[in-house]
Formats: C-alpha cells, structure tokens, sequence
C-alpha cells in the first residue's frame, strides 16, 4: 500500500473552527443594508383554483413594501427537464396545503406576518387525492391537466426472464410492504438572500446574487434563470455554510426563486427564512411507497428471480419523481446477481407537498422490503441470513443484467467483518427472548453516471491556482454541506501536490469564482469532484516538477513532492525515505534549515524568494537535492509565466448503462457497499422497539479521511434507523399532524444506538486514491436489518415501517390470532371513518387543528358538523 | 409595539437596547447584536439550537424574553472561545467529528459546558441525559461522546500541567 502524508489520516475539518465558534455564516445569518424580511402565503386548501387574489389591503399595511403573487414570475420550473411544472407562486391552482400563494416583502418579520392576514384570496375548492392507488384511479379533477390518471410516471422493465426464473425456484415469497413517508429535516431552515444590483450603464436593476441554503449552487442559477428570464450569467449564486441537506436543498426549493421574485418587485434585498413548519410544508423526501415484492430462490440459496411492483406516493409536482421511481428498481440491481428482473414502477401525484430525493434515493424503501424478504427466504430454507447473501455474491468486474457495471466490490468483506466483529455465528438465535439480531445489506451510487440536465458537460471542474506565496487555491463548485467536502478537496489536492493541508484554501459553490460542478447530491462530490481535483493538482504538479527539475538538474520522474518539499528521490536528503521508513522524512522547516546551510551566492535563502528572480537565478546556479515548495514555486512561475490547472471529471462511457427506456438512472462509475447487523429488543407488553447497538460495515473504495467516514457512517445508520423506528409524517385529509421536530419524532441522544463503524477499502480502479462514496448507501440497510432483528427477537414480521409500538403490538396479536387492536379509530371525532395506514397516532388525541368552514373534511364529518 | 430600554450583560460586556417587550432573547441576540452563533431551527424550543447559558445555566433562547433576562450574565457561543483560542469542547468537537454541518454545533457545546460546570465528570449516561435537551440530523450523537471524553482529559492534563 502507497504511504501517504495527508490522506487516510483523521483530520478534523477545514471549517471546523468556524463551525464550534459560531463564527461561520449561514444564509439566516446574513444581513444587507435595507434588506427587508419576505413572509410566504400558504393555501389552506389541499386542491382549489384561485378565482381572485386581491393584496390591496396587505399592500396600504405601513412597512409592506411589495407583495408578490403569481402573475409576477408566471413561468413553470421544476428540477427535472421532464417535471417543469411548478410556478414559484401559484398562478390559477393550489395543489397541497402549503403550497405557495403570495409573498409579503415588509420591513420587519411582525409587519410582514400581519400583511399575509390582509391578502385576500377566493377559492373554488376541488376534490382532493391522498391515497397514491386511489389517486391513479382519477378521471376529473386531475392534479396536473396533462397528467392522466394523476400518475406522474410508469416505467416497465423486464430483464432475464422472471417467468421462468420463478418456475426454478424451489421457494416463492410474496408480500406487500409499506414504507411511510419521511422528511430531510436538516437543522438549518431553508433560507435565501436575494439581491439586485443596479447597472451603471442602463441605471436599471441589473446583476442578482443570491445566498442560499442550497447543495447545488448550479441548479438554482439555472432555474432562477428560466423563471426570472434573465442570462444566467447575470445571476451569481454563492452557497455560505449549510446546515445539513440530506437532498433537501438538491432541489429548488420555491422560497429560492420567491425571495428573487419579491426583490425584484420591491427593489431591495429580500431575504426569505422558512418556520420550521414551513420547512416541513416544502418536504422533497421519501415518498411513502408500497411495495408489493415477490422473490423465488432455490433451496442451494440462489436468487432466481425477483418481481417487484412499486408505488410512490409522490404528491402535488413531479420533483425528482421520474428519477426516484426509476432507482427503485435501477438498484435492484448491482448488490447482489440477480438474473432475472421484472420491475413495474408508478410515481403518482396526489394533493400533498412534493416529495423528492432524499439521502439513499428511491432505493431505501425497496430496499427494505427486498431484505426482509431475502431473511423470511432463508429462514424458510433453513440457511443463515447472511450465508444466503454470500450465496448471492457479484463477480465483478461485471455487468449486471440490468446494464450496471460493478468494478470494485467490498461487499464480502462487509458481510465478513460486521459479522465476525457483532458476534453472529454465535449470538445469532441464542439471545434471551425478547432479544434478536438482524442483518441486512446495501448499497448506492457514487454519483449518477448521467447528469439530470442531459449534456455532454464535465460533470465536475476544479481550478487550482498557485503564487508565489506558495499559497494554493482550488476553486470547485461542490457543496460543503456538512458532509466534508472542503476539507476532501484540500487533502486530495495538498496530498498530490505534497504540501501541508494549512496551505491549500478551498473556494467553493460561487458561480461567479467557481467553475460549474453539478453539485453534492447522488454522493458524487469525493468521485467526481474528487477526481477534478487530482487532476487540476497534477497539471499544476507537472508545471512545478518541470521547473524543479531543471533546477536540480535531474529527471521529472526523479522528483517527489512530500511535507512541503520537493526532492529527488535517490537523493542524498531523501535516505530514510528510500530506506523504507515509512515516516515523513523531515518537517518543511528542519528541511530548510538544511538548505541555509548549503552555500549561496548570496547567503540567504528565507526571506529572499520575493526579492526578485535575478537574484533567485544566482543563488540557485548550484543543483541541489531539494527545494522547499515555495521556492519550486517560484521557480514554476518564473519559468511558465503562472501557475494555473484545470481538472475536470466525466464519467466512463461503459459505465453509463444500457439503452432501455429509464436506463440512465442507476448507473454510475461505482457503487459502495453495506452490511449491517443491529441488536434489538422488543417490549411485548409495550410493543417498544429499542435498538442496543448496530455494527455497519462500510466499502467505501479508500476512507481519505477516517473521522469523516465514521460520521457519515454512523449518521446514516442512525437516520435508517429513524426511520424504521420513529419517524413518519402523517397526514389527515392533506393536513400534516406534526410538523416540529419532536411531533416528527426525530431520536434524541437517549434514543439512540451505539453503533461501531467498519471501514472496508476496496480500492476503486477510477476513484481518486480509489474513494467511493460513504454518506448513503449505509442508510438503506438499517431499516431491514432492524426488521429482521425484531423478527429474531419476538418471531414477528413487520411489513410497515415506522416499527411503530402499535405496529409492533399489532403484529404481535396477529399472530396470537387474537382481534386485532384498532388503536386509533374512534379516538378523534373528526377521524375518517376508514383508518388510514399512514395517519393517526395513539398520543394525537385532540380534534386537529381548527379547520376551514369549507374544508372537505369538515363538511363530511358524519353526524353533523363540529364546532 | 412600544420599544423598552433594556441593559443586557452578553458574554461580559454590558448592551443598552431598546427592544420589543414581546422579543425573544434569540432575535435580539442574532439581530440586535449580531451574535449570530446561536441559531434557530425549531422556533419551539425543540431543537436547542439556540441554547445559551444563563448565568451558567444552559437555556432555549427561542422562548424567552430578552427583557427578562436583564440582570443576568448571558454567555453565547461567542464567549466560549477562550482568548481568541479555541475552548477543549471546541477543538475535541472539530477533532472527533463532533461536529459535521455546525448548525446544531454552538447549541451542543452550550448544553455540554452547562453539563460539564455541574458535572466535571459524567458518566455516558449523564452525558446522553444531558444531550437529549438538543437534536442533531447528522451525526447520530457517538462522535459527540467521544469528543466530550477527550475534551475531559485535555481539560484535566492541561490542569495539570499548570500545577
């Protein structure tokens, strides 16, 4: 293994001070002169058409500047090419409770909150659609005119044959799951600045900046573009700290184009903040999907074939729909052989906030029910959970029948690794009853191989500039979104260029100063941008050894670029290092207290670098050994004129997938690997579900900085396990029931697990030092592995998640066959009279929230109306 | 709302303001003074982003009323840094991961400090008990326990040392 001086060592983050001092600025935390405060109006209704919208009394209220309603910017956008239609706000039609109407631009938040109450707004109410399978049924009243059947997107896939796959099988195993929806949640609020500057040539508004929560700054100047009609290159994005994204922020959320519409009707700064109940309005995550899945294996444990029907409960637009409907059944593939395939998959629009990526996208419901299924499968044939999922194994390099090119493959020695460190072989089945562990595995892309917006792009450009200060400065357009991504790119370019990390300053996510990179999302930024950035650094890197070479008077190939040095290798300054001491030789200052040693024609060497290359020449005539990195630097520049290069990034052609219709989702240039074994307990009385430790093993290529990997590993296992333990959204008639972060039921610290990540390194062929991706694809695998504990512990399956104590406790009676326990019908008057899978809740035992007197769901309250 | 003049003491130095009598602490502290550390994130007291300590006490400033807090000695996360140098909690949280998106990062490091004054040696479960006071999205809180142990020990060497 190559010894390297910067990466692979845990290194706190480049922006870590600016993060635990409070110093660091989020977009709330900007402020301009004159700025003034946007407050959005949110329709109460979950389908109406607008008939008139009067602001007159909002716009005479003292301190409103501007009101901004539809008419203003009545142009469609969405993030998809394919899903443009969104209007930032509504034109003719609201489409979910929260969808946006109008938006105040008022002097203080007070003022501007007061004016909303004056906006007056006349609707025609229409029927609504909540439940996705009902939705598809819809013939009137579409959410979308062009969209028939509400159904936003079907994609059909075969491949192999699943027929005859399913007549091999020696077992069959057929079910439907349901996963609830979930949201991002990020900490930070979405919130964005947008301000016009005046040009001095025509004196009218002229160039937009604008500073905004946001994982791709490129995206948001597209789109701000398409809707305010204006070049894109008059519009500047700069992304300040983010506070967390989770795919949140990967799309244009409408107060980013709201808050650029309001400032341009009220001529001055507008910034727009979301409550967090707004936040949790604007939404763009799972979609809760029902997942009616069949696998057949043979008695040996192969996998014969799987057929899988998907139903994505999308809401009111199209979001990243087309795409998230198409991972679902893309990622069947890739993590185990599967020979034949058949995917049948329907995104489906109903009258609730859009859904849209979230960490592990489309593929972590699916995911879920595959591995629970594979568990129910082994135990059926009387093999060992993860004995069954070795059976299944990729030989890679290869490609899967679905047209996704596998090349590095740490998943055997996940499954190993988790599986010796937790114990398996010998807790497994013999813990005290109540007491259960369960294994799953995952998987996910290190980027899309295609770009949502098709082109023939660089999907990533790094920039990297060096002067005579021997400071180096790489400018990327990848989002530091929390995940590490400054602090990736300053140790892949300081480790290639061999200078110490401290000198390398990362410029990022301005389009103005930063070339276009598609952004953090997909996991793509350590591969993509990563592998930018190691090439704009060796370019330069080639700049400065040819420099130093012919300083030293030896070969490019003789030189070697280490702790701020650069020497030659057979040096006589270079012994330990030849000698086979895998430690760095000698720190940046004894080495140049080495050089002032050697004789000069001046007889200095610190401080003289800047006085002038006639002066550099002189002292320099004698060849040395070795040069500090500033002085090959100015020797680079006094020979090249400046030191400048350029990395860019594209993914491999082959692996790019195959041809079908929907097969540019799925494919990317690598794939990281999950195995995961959580230890469970579950209450019978209670039904409570606690979660006491989870080992994940993780392949992510090569870790280039430990202490990061570790973090997103444990923070992926721990959102997983959110989600199949606490956390739902649950709806009532279009109405959210809890929309904080406690309602939301996001785990504190006591409710969190240990877990104890595993780092696995398969050394990717293509990734940059062979670095994949490790932020996502540990998600997926918590929710099974949770179930299949809770089945070794108590003998129950569940096939709803959240693991909820009623969900628990049902199951449990079920299989007592005793009545089952109807624990939310009856409690609140105003329930529907059917009980809705994904709504009610044992501790909501109010009448909701006040209602309309023209809410649907008030006039059909059976037994007269309420008060 | 009529303004009143109020004299906030924030992280040692005293502020003469006019502030709404309905203004909560955190808008003061964010909008008036430009302490912008402390954040908001739930509006509710949920989150504990905008935790400060007062007079050592770790408190949700998204639901108190900066007039009632006059008298008192405010500490922000502005006022953690020591000397211009980062406080142990502050390098351990950046050393161990602690700390990955910052948001939620200044009302941690409130929370443990206010932790740590009562309780200069906790057990894990003290420091879970303490820590569920505030939400992180990223992290799922074990890094933040490793940091908290480390900043223990460093506190107690450096101690030491000037001994």
């Amino acid at each position: 293994m190559t010894d390297f001086s910067i990466i692979g060592k845990p290194t706190a983050m480049v922006d870590a001070a600016e993060k635990t001092t409070g110093a660091g600025k989020y977009t709330d935390d900007l402020c301009l002169p004159g700025m003034l405060v946007g407050k959005i109006l949110h329709s109460p209704y979950p389908h109406a058409r607008i008939k008139s919208i009067d602001t007159t009394r909002a716009e005479r209220l003292d301190g409103v500047v501007a009101v901004a309603i539809g008419k203003d910017a009545p142009k469609t956008y969405g993030i998809l090419p394919v899903g443009h239609d969104e209007y930032p706000l509504a034109l003719d039609k609201v489409r979910y409770v929260g969808d946006n109407l109008a938006c105040v631009a008022a002097i203080s938040e007070g003022i501007a909150e007061k004016a909303l109450e004056l906006i007056d707004v006349d609707y025609e109410v229409l029927p609504a659609y909540f439940d996705p399978e009902q939705s598809m049924m819809a013939e009137t009243n579409l959410i979308h005119d062009h969209k028939p059947n509400n159904l936003e997107k079907d994609y059909h896939h075969v491949f192999g044959n699943p027929d005859q796959g399913f007549a091999e099988a020696d077992q069959i195993a057929e079910a439907r799951f349901i996963a609830n929806e979930v949201t991002h949640a990020a900490m930070e609020p979405h919130s964005t600045l947008a301000s016009f500057e005046i040009d001095p040539h025509t004196g009218q508004p002229g160039r937009l900046t604008v500073w905004s929560s946001t994982q791709v700054p490129y995206y948001l100047q597209h789109k701000l573009s398409l809707v305010l009609e204006m070049p894109m290159q008059q519009i500047r994005v700069i992304k300040p700290l983010v506070g967390g994204g989770f795919g949140g922020k990967s799309e244009v959320i409408p107060l980013e184009i709201i808050a650029a519409v309001a400032a341009r009707k009220a001529r001055a700064p507008v910034k727009i903040t979301y409550t967090r109940e707004e936040v949790f309005w604007a939404h763009r995550g799972r979609p809760r999907t029902i997942i009616d899945l069949k696998t057949g294996v043979k008695n040996d444990g192969r996998i014969t074939a799987v057929k899988a029907r998907v139903v994505q409960d999308g809401g009111a637009y199209c979001s990243y729909g087309v795409v998230t409907i198409l991972y679902s059944g893309a990622l069947l593939g890739a993590l185990y052989d599967i020979p034949n395939i058949q995917y049948d998959g329907y995104r489906v629009l109903t009258n609730k906030p859009a859904c849209g990526a979230m960490r592990g996208h489309g593929t972590v419901n699916v995911r879920f029910a595959f591995e629970s299924q594979l568990d129910e499968l082994a135990a059926r044939i009387g093999m060992d959970p993860a004995e069954i999922r070795l059976c299944n194994l990729l030989k890679p390099p290869c490609i899967t029948v679905n047209g996704l090119r596998v090349q590095s493959y740490g998943l055997p020695e996940c499954i190993e690794k988790t599986v010796n460190r937790s114990g398996w072989r010998e807790r497994k089945g013999k813990r005290p009853r109540g007491r259960g562990l369960g294994i799953a595995c995952s998987h996910y892309v290190s980027g899309a191989a295609n770009s949502i917006i098709r082109s023939d792009m660089p999907h990533s450009t790094v920039n990297i500039k060096i002067d005579r200060d021997g400071g180096v400065v790489v400018y990327t357009g990848a989002s530091e979104i929390g995940q590490g991504s400054d602090t990736m790119t300053a140790q892949i370019a300081a480790e290639t260029l061999g200078c110490s990390l401290s000198r390398v300053r990362v410029i990022a996510a301005d389009t103005d100063l930063t070339p276009i990179d598609i952004g953090s999302y997909s996991s793509r930024v350590t591969f993509m941008a990563g592998n930018a950035t190691l090439r704009a650094a060796e370019e330069v890197k080639k700049l400065i050894a040819a420099a130093a070479a012919r300083k030293m008077d030896c070969a490019i190939g003789d030189l070697q670029f280490r702790n701020d040095t650069v020497f030659r290798k057979n040096g006589h300054a270079n012994q330990n290092e030849s000698g086979g001491d895998s430690r760095p030789r000698l720190s940046g200052l004894a080495q140049r207290r080495e050089d002032a040693l050697q004789p000069t024609v001046s007889g200095h060497v610190e401080g003289q670098i800047l006085r002038g290359s006639l002066q550099q020449k002189r002292k320099d005539e004698f060849p040395k050994n070795s040069m500090t990195f500033e002085e090959a630097v100015v020797a680079a520049i006094d020979f090249h004129g400046a030191l400048t290069g350029t990395g860019s990034y594209a993914p491999p052609q082959d692996a790019r997938g195959g041809k079908h219709k929907g097969a540019g989702v799925g494919p990317s240039p690598a794939y990281s690997y999950s195995a995961q074994v959580a230890e469970v307990s579950v209450d019978e009385d209670t039904g409570e579900v606690t979660v006491h430790k989870v080992w994940a093993a993780h392949d992510c290529g090569r870790a280039l900085n430990p202490v990061s990997v570790e973090g997103q590993i444990i923070g992926s296992v721990w959102m997983g396990m959110g989600q199949a333990l606490t956390e739902e959204m649950i709806w009532k008639d279009g109405m959210l029931m809890n929309p904080g972060l406690l309602e939301y039921r996001s785990p504190s610290s006591v409710e969190s697990p240990a877990v104890e990540p595993i780092i696995v390194e398969s050394l990717d062929p293509e990734g940059p030092f062979g670095a994949k991706e490790c932020s996502e694809g540990s998600l997926a695998a918590t929710i099974p592995a949770i179930a299949n504990a809770i089945y070794d512990a108590v003998g129950v399956r569940l096939y709803e998640s959240p693991f909820t104590p009623e969900r628990v406790l049902a199951a449990l009676r079920a299989r007592k066959n005793a009545k089952p326990l109807n624990l939310t019908e009856g409690i609140d008057p105003t329930a529907p009279t059917r009980f809705r899978e994904h709504g009610g809740s044992l501790c909501f035992k109010g009448k909701g929230p006040e209602r309309h007197a023209l809410d649907p769901a008030r006039r059909e309250t059976p037994g007269g109306s309420p008060k | 709302m009529k303004k009143e003049l109020i004299e906030l003491r924030v992280n040692g130095r005293l502020h003469e303001l006019a502030v709404e009598p309905n203004a909560v602490l955190l808008d003061v502290l964010r909008q008036e003074l430009q302490l912008t550390g402390s954040k908001r994130a739930c509006d509710d007291s949920s989150c504990g982003a905008c935790t400060v300590l007062l007079d050592g006490v770790a408190m949700m400033s998204c639901t108190m009323l900066a007039i009632s807090c006059e008298g008192q000695e405010i500490t922000t996360i502005e006022g953690v840094s020591e000397h211009g140098s980062l406080a142990a909690i502050q390098k351990a949280y950046g050393d161990w991961g602690g700390a990955q998106c910052g948001f939620c990062t200044p009302g941690f490091i409130m929370t443990v400090k206010s932790l740590l004054a009562e309780n200069p040696d906790p057990s894990e479960a003290d420091v879970r008990a303490a820590l569920s006071s505030n939400l992180c999205r990223c992290t799922g809180y074990n890094q933040m326990y490793d940091a908290i142990r480390s900043a223990i020990k460093a506190e107690r060497e450096g101690s030491a040392v000037t001994k």
